[in-house]
């Protein structure tokens, strides 16, 4: 009953061709076709935000979408977001406030927060939760991740 | 679990994916944003054999203004866009007071005021809203177009009158009219969670300051959203008063709903939820009517 179809999707500025079953998840397609294991899958209903991506921009539930449906468009994964070497702003923040401790929930966490601290470079402790209020971290308790965003977002603002 | 296989469309017109739905008939199923649908086809809940994607139909995304001060809007606008736009703020400012409590930003960022509509969850906020609002939904089959009110488009829990070749492609929502307040409130166990019970009112006062019109309207209490008829009854033609919205409140959680009990809730939490936020959505919302000429 299901079909194949060819797909042109830029992942992190790299164009990627592949032929897929319409049934699979984007999670899937970036973790399993391009190999790009940092977006997580932690309960695939769309509740724990550990697979959120930027798609075309905005954060979206990558479980939530078939890779069919990114056909044409733009994703970005936390793979983009700095290197080892070279840690985007915000990555450097979590480490230095200790808001990762099992790494699980971290991707999903940043990939939500780059858009929003682009939108509130200069957040209260409310905005922030309010912004989080859709990603999930079991170990935490959420305080260090809130930190981290306030350290964050002055480092960017320098 | 992963999706069970499936066939998949993705017209780029409102005709052809009525023509794939006409072809299909209950076989498939039409994805907006796939925030409800696509968690239920990866439990396996749902498992149609074809999938009608419309998120290239770009006819259906839009946010226009209809010449008698109301909104028309298509069926496949995103809820992010509904909780920003200024046109909505300006006509429909409910739907900004209730687009918070839907989810999380990034469920908004992909669902849809007409996916919500049509998948007609009895939590859904837009449902809830859209009867408050006495909108209208245009649907469109391979006979034609016709319009039905909100308050009959559902008749049952995830059940619309939608036929198997029928896609919605508009909301319809009417100006406001003047000297009127509206307010939304919800309870849930965390923020994002399904409502418990929600309460949504729009009222409308007269030139002396009295009631002239209230649809109240009541979610997560039952299959769909209820109107309560009989509680805003007992408010048209009164002056708002806290002994009239307690009277109103406390028929419309005795008399209005039927509420069951089940994992989440008993009907006795759900009528006790009812009543409380019933009079705290009436009293805002005629506070509002009151100061809004």
């Amino acid at each position: 009953m299901s079909d194949q179809h060819t797909i042109i999707v830029t992942v992190n500025g790299t164009p990627y061709e592949r032929t897929v079953e319409p049934r699979l998840l984007l999670s899937d397609f970036l973790r399993h076709d391009l190999s790009l294991t940092g977006t997580h899958v932690g309960c695939e209903h769309g509740v724990c935000g550990a697979c959120t991506v930027l798609f075309d921009g905005q954060p979206v539930r990558s479980c939530l979408m078939f890779a069919v449906q990114a056909d044409g468009h733009e994703v970005l994964t936390v793979e983009a977001l700095g290197t080892p070497e070279n840690l985007h702003p915000l990555q450097e923040a979590f480490q230095e406030a200790h808001g990762v401790q099992c790494g699980f929930c971290t991707p999903g966490f940043l990939m939500t927060l780059v858009p929003f601290l682009e939108e509130n470079p200069n957040p209260t402790e409310q905005d922030i939760r309010h912004a989080i209020s859709g990603n999930l971290c079991r170990c935490t308790g959420y305080q260090h991740i809130v930190d981290a965003v306030r350290l964050a977002s002055e480092k960017m603002r320098a | 679990m992963k999706p069970a296989p499936f066939k998949y469309y993705a017209p780029t017109t409102v005709k052809e994916a009525v023509a794939h739905l006409a072809e299909h008939g209950w076989d498939a199923k039409a994805l907006a944003g796939g925030q409800s649908l696509i968690p239920m086809m990866n439990f396996r809940l749902a498992q149609p054999a074809v999938l009608v994607d419309l998120n290239n139909v770009s006819e259906l995304f839009y946010i226009h203004p209809d010449e008698n001060g109301g909104l028309r809007v298509g069926a496949m606008t995103r809820q992010r866009e509904l909780e920003h736009s200024p046109l909505v703020a300006e006509r429909a400012p409910l739907i900004q007071e209730a687009m918070p409590q839907l989810a999380t930003p990034q469920i908004r960022s992909r669902g849809t005021f007409g996916g919500s509509i049509a998948h007609a969850d009895p939590s859904a906020e837009l449902v809830a809203v859209s009867v408050a609002l006495d909108g209208q939904f245009r649907l469109r089959g391979q006979a034609g177009e016709r319009r039905v009110p909100a308050d009959e488009f559902f008749v049952g829990m995830f059940t619309t009158l939608l036929e198997p070749d029928e896609l919605l492609v508009e909301i319809a929502l009417p100006a406001t009219p003047p000297h009127s307040g509206w307010s939304f409130l919800e309870v849930a166990r965390r923020h994002h969670d399904l409502a418990l019970v929600g309460v949504t009112a729009v009222v409308t006062l007269d030139e002396r300051n009295q009631c002239q019109r209230v649809r109240l309207v009541l979610f997560s209490v039952g299959d769909g959203p209820v109107l309560a008829r009989k509680a805003g009854e007992t408010l048209i033609g009164q002056s708002p008063t806290p002994e009239a919205i307690r009277a109103a409140a406390e028929t419309a959680a005795a008399v209005d709903i039927d509420p069951g009990s089940d994992i989440h809730a008993s009907a006795e939490y759900r009528r006790h939820l009812a009543e409380v936020l019933s009079r705290r959505a009436l009293t805002q919302a005629f506070e509002r009517a009151m100061s809004n000429t």
